[in-house]
């Protein structure tokens, strides 16, 4: 039975602090999806990489693939951030028990 | 039971509000979702994070702005048995404010607190 | 599983529009249902037929209107807001004295309690905003 929440961000990390909001809130073991300009946080060796990798260490964290490639981040993707196609983001949302989109 | 939800359980509704009011329109038309759910008997909580916390702030005179000032709407809220209305302690702390400086009696929560209660929600509309 | 969805931006000038389609068309894929689609805020004006966007690129509105069309999927834009920003069927241009409707095939204007009735009767409601 699915009992945690999904989350899902869509800002950027740099101009906007959704992002560490959302990992303020997220309880471990949930998941969080980054989509649209989200996906800039799964990209290494910038300045918010060490704390999403932090994150990483208690909350799965994926990214969308194609909001990934629209934006040529995928050769930057960290280690440990799953890519998901839309239909992966799809059973995400179903695996969990109910999703809070960070909008 | 009310028609709407004949024959279910209730289900947690969380709205969460996080952006100030009259900058933009979000607080306003959240609020309204509020009112119109208020008849459905839903179990409803509503979380201020953020600047979210700014929509409850005492003393709004909006004359100038020439635009509705929807603050006192949060009083009215208790009879339509809307009463769970959460506020992030943190929030409020930056922003200098306690809740004092609110409009409307709240419950005060810390982040681990407030990660418990959406947690615990089964619909969550974010504006 | 039963879907319902919240698109709360417009077309074109927040990814949220075109997210919430893809996430409904992979739902279909799978095998899902959508229970409504209801459309707030600037969503709303993913309902309004007079668009004309470039030709190559996608036209969001009638994607939206066919999609519906091939899996009777219940497009839902909020009155209050649909309102606010000017988009009308024919009942409410008549009811409001306008000279003018413009919603577009396949959306259908109704109240905020669609939008609640939706969270209950699905087994998920997902929000894609601004």
């Amino acid at each position: 039975m699915a009992k945690t929440m999904l989350h899902t961000v869509n800002k950027s990390p740099f101009d906007n602090g959704t992002l560490q909001t959302c990992l303020k809130f997220a309880r471990q073991s949930s998941t969080v999806l980054l989509i649209e300009d989200g996906v800039y946080a799964a990209a290494r060796d910038t300045t918010v990489s060490k704390q999403v990798q932090e994150a990483m260490k208690s909350t799965p964290i994926c990214a969308l693939k194609a909001d990934v490639e629209a934006r040529g981040m995928q050769d930057r993707v960290m280690d440990g951030v799953r890519l998901v196609d839309y239909e992966g983001f799809v059973d995400l949302v179903a695996q969990h028990k109910a999703v809070q989109s960070w909008v | 039971m009310s028609e709407e939800n004949a024959g279910g359980v209730a289900k947690k509704f969380l709205y969460v509000n996080r952006k100030a009011p009259y900058g933009t329109i979000y607080a306003l038309e959240s609020l309204e979702v509020v009112l119109i759910g208020a008849a459905f008997e839903q179990d409803v909580s509503l979380a201020f994070l953020g600047d979210g916390v700014y929509q409850l702030v005492k003393g709004q005179n909006t004359k100038g702005l020439e635009v509705k000032n929807f603050s006192p709407t949060f009083g009215a809220l208790e009879d339509y048995d809307v009463t769970k209305l959460y506020v992030e302690e943190e929030a409020l702390q930056a922003r200098g404010l306690s809740a004092a400086d609110l409009v409307v009696p709240v419950e005060v929560v810390n982040a681990r607190r407030m990660a418990e209660i959406m947690e615990d929600q089964d619909v969550i509309l974010s504006f | 599983m039963k879907f319902s969805i919240l698109v709360n931006e417009g077309p074109y000038t927040h990814e949220a529009s075109d997210t919430a389609y893809q996430f409904v068309k992979a739902a279909l894929a799978k095998g899902h249902e959508i229970y409504r689609i209801f459309f707030y805020h600037d969503g709303v004006n993913n309902g309004t037929r007079l668009t004309v966007p470039p030709q190559d690129d996608r036209n969001i509105v009638k994607r939206w209107s066919e999609l519906a069309a091939q899996h009777k999927l219940d497009l839902v834009v909020c009155i209050a807001a649909a309102q606010r920003r000017g988009l009308m069927d024919k009942s409410e241009a008549k009811r409001n004295g306008k000279d003018a409707d413009n919603i577009a095939p396949g959306f259908r204007i109704s109240g905020l309690g669609q939008l609640i009735e939706a969270g209950i009767q699905a087994d998920r409601l997902v929000v894609f905003g601004g």
